[in-house]
């Protein structure tokens, strides 16, 4: 069983002056090739802090998390940004597509910062038209976001999380704004996404959508207070 | 290269997302470059303007004007009524015998006549003057002969008349050979001069001259005919003056020569005019330096003015840039969550401020282009709405209205250059704050 990331006691403080809080006190997991992961837990309990640490959008106070075969917790910014164009996909719980851009232009965006700055190319083109094909959108390339329904807005984003073939896909509450007939679909792709062998990392508040998945993880006050595995069936590429 | 062809496409994306905001962000930099090129082009107008009327004067003339001495002056000096007072034919000959470098020199004498012909009548200024008149002045004959030596040593009455007066007394016929009566006497036409521009105004010395109206005859006619004496009806008294010569032109052998020949000739009149000075004496070569210092400064006031719009201009950039990064804090979060790195962001919010400011500059270069039709309007709206019939006549007036415009098309690429500097200047602090912001809180940004 290969990983596809790990964290080894994982903290993250935030000095108030006054206070300091302990967002993450000491978190460890593995997370296997093809993990479909629901995190769970109250609010506060550091499930976006968790997230975010994934997501090389911050480094921990303490703890290592290690992401394609580096120690995320050691890299400086620039390095950072590169782990994060290169591994990462993101969906966002509001989307957070480019006003100004076309469905195909957002979700060319992550090629716009790869490493040495390539030049877009016919072969990207196809790429991000597959991927627009493939979320069905392939006839609404040309629309702006203001265009698209939240669903459709949605499922721009997560083809523009693929382009650059990410290691993991991190989503918060991605279906939090949404109806539950587009919750549905956009839970389809996901689950198609997974069956192709992608690891997936979700935090949600509905147990619905928690039970969907392969795992669960339950925050509680900046700790892993527990976990359930659904389904045995992890497999490996 | 690629590289920055798409990050000015993109830059533009999202300038044209607000159009109607870029659009009024650039105005105030198309209207610096604009009024820096504006600015530039007048004063380069005006003193190419004023650089070509001295030299009309000549650069290597020195000019000597009698001048009228103040009123207590005279009145204290001199209890008769006719006021006696300028240069005089003596002056003349020591000046040329006396001053080794002066190559020519012309007396004149001038005075108002009413001149006619059969039935057509009109006022000019007579001037009496010698065969290098023509010559040290610039005109230029369109018929006939100039003035000659021996009209002078036989007292002839002989007559050169400018165009407009050719064309005044003389509609349908030849005007050589005809008669003209000035004042009381007559004169052969022997030639006519071609229209010429006016020349400058200098100080009270001089005024500018028009030639248009001009009659030229030997000055030993003139004298010989009308005496020195010159009575003049104003506001219904009369005043007499007597003057032998009111201008003396004279011409220097080199043009290294002519600052230390205007000086001779100072201290020469000082002498021969010890009480009063009746006279002034004009360099053009001086006034050449003179105009050059008022181009300078000229240049440097109107062009801070211009700086100072772009300046205005600048701010009103980084201001909108500054509201823009607050705006699109979310964006930036974003770009930042999917790998850009801060110097990308600086890249993209500068590259925005470059392409706003730079295109600002090119319509503002294009405005400035359009400077002498501009101003034709302005002066088209002055001589209608502003000036009054006479003052468009005086010598501001003139001076305004022969005024064209100039562009120095080295402040083309200058005032563009500027605009992408201020451009740079005002989009580099928006830029980087917006680069600087953390991920996670631009993205939690409402
Ligand atoms: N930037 C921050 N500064 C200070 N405290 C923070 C910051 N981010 C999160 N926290 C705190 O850390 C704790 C965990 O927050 P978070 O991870 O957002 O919880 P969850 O997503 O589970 O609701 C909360 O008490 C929150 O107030
Ligand atoms: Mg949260």
């Amino acid at each position: 069983m290969r990983l596809a990331a790990q964290v080894v006691d994982l903290t993250k403080f935030y000095d108030l002056g006054s206070v300091v809080v302990k967002a993450l006190r000491g978190v460890s997991t593995d997370f296997p090739e093809g993990d479909f992961v629901a995190v769970m837990g109250s609010s506060g309990s550091g499930k976006s802090t968790l997230l975010n640490l994934l997501g090389a959008l911050d480094r921990p106070t303490s703890g290592q998390y290690f992401l394609g075969g580096r120690d995320v917790s050691t890299l400086d910014d620039d390095e950072l940004s590169a782990m994060r164009n290169d591994m990462i996909g993101f969906i966002f719980q509001s989307f957070n597509l480019i006003a100004q851009y076309s469905v195909l232009e957002n979700i060319e965006v992550p090629l716009l910062y790869r490493a040495g700055y390539p030049p877009i190319g016919r072969a990207e083109r196809e790429w991000c038209l597959e991927l627009a094909n493939m979320v069905g959108l392939g006839d609404r390339t040309d629309h702006r976001p203001f265009q698209l329904s939240g669903g459709q807005q949605q499922r721009v984003s997560i083809a523009r999380a693929l382009v650059n073939d990410p290691q993991i896909i991190l989503a918060d509450e991605p279906t939090g704004n949404l109806d539950s007939t587009t919750e549905a679909e956009i839970m389809d792709i996901l689950h198609k996404l997974n069956e192709d062998g992608r690891t997936i990392i979700m935090v949600t508040h509905e147990p619905s959508i928690a039970r969907q998945t392969k795992r669960q993880i339950t925050m509680k006050d900046g700790l892993i207070e527990n976990e359930t595995l659904i389904k045995q069936s992890i497999p490996t590429r | 290269m690629t590289h920055i062809i798409r990050i000015v496409r993109l830059a533009l994306k999202s300038l044209l997302l607000h159009k109607l905001r870029s659009g009024l962000t650039m105005l105030g930099i198309v209207f610096g470059v604009f009024s820096v090129i504006a600015m530039l082009a007048i004063g380069e107008g005006a003193s190419a303007q004023a650089q070509r009327q001295v030299l009309e004067l000549g650069a290597t003339n020195v000019i000597v004007r009698s001048v009228k001495p103040p009123t207590e002056v005279v009145q204290s000096s001199s209890g008769s009524r006719v006021l006696s007072y300028g240069l005089l034919r003596s002056d003349y000959k020591i000046l040329t015998n006396t001053i080794p470098t002066i190559t020519k020199a012309v007396p004149i004498r001038e005075v108002d006549r009413e001149i006619r012909h059969l039935k057509e009548s009109m006022n000019a200024r007579v001037v009496g003057c010698t065969a290098d008149y023509l010559e040290m002045n610039h005109l230029t004959l369109s018929q006939g002969r100039f003035l000659t030596n021996s009209d002078q040593e036989n007292l002839l009455n002989v007559a050169v008349i400018a165009n407009e007066v050719a064309n005044i007394l003389f509609k349908f016929e030849d005007p050589v050979g005809k008669s003209i009566r000035i004042g009381s006497m007559y004169y052969t036409v022997v030639g006519v001069t071609k229209d010429r521009t006016a020349s400058a105004a200098i100080g009270g010395s001089l005024s500018g001259q028009d030639y248009n109206k001009d009659v030229y005859v030997p000055i030993k006619t003139l004298q010989a005919r009308e005496g020195d004496l010159d009575i003049k009806t104003q506001a219904g008294s009369n005043t007499a003056e007597q003057i032998e010569l009111h201008q003396i032109t004279l011409r220097v052998n080199d043009k290294d020569a002519v600052l230390s020949t205007a000086e001779a000739i100072r201290e020469t009149l000082e002498q021969t005019h010890p009480r009063t000075k009746d006279y002034a004496v004009v360099v053009p070569l001086e006034l050449l330096k003179q105009a050059e210092q008022i181009r300078m400064i000229f240049n440097v006031v109107l062009g801070s003015i211009a700086a100072i719009s772009l300046v205005v201009g600048g701010i009103g950039i980084m201001n909108i840039m500054l509201a823009t990064v607050t705006e699109r804090t979310r964006e930036i979060g974003v770009r930042r969550a999917l790998g850009a790195r801060q110097s990308d962001i600086v890249e993209q919010f500068l590259t925005e401020t470059i392409v706003l400011a730079g295109s600002g500059g090119l319509i503002g270069v294009v405005f400035g282009l359009l400077t002498p039709v501009t101003f034709l309007g302005i002066q088209w709206f002055v001589q209608n709405f502003v000036m009054e019939g006479n003052t468009a006549g005086s010598d501001v007036g003139r001076m305004f209205f022969d005024l064209q415009p100039q562009i120095a098309f080295w402040s083309l690429p200058v005032a563009f250059g500027i605009s992408v500097t201020i451009g740079i200047l005002s989009g580099i602090y928006p830029a980087i704050s917006a680069a600087k912001l953390d991920p996670i809180e631009a993205l939690r940004h409402e």
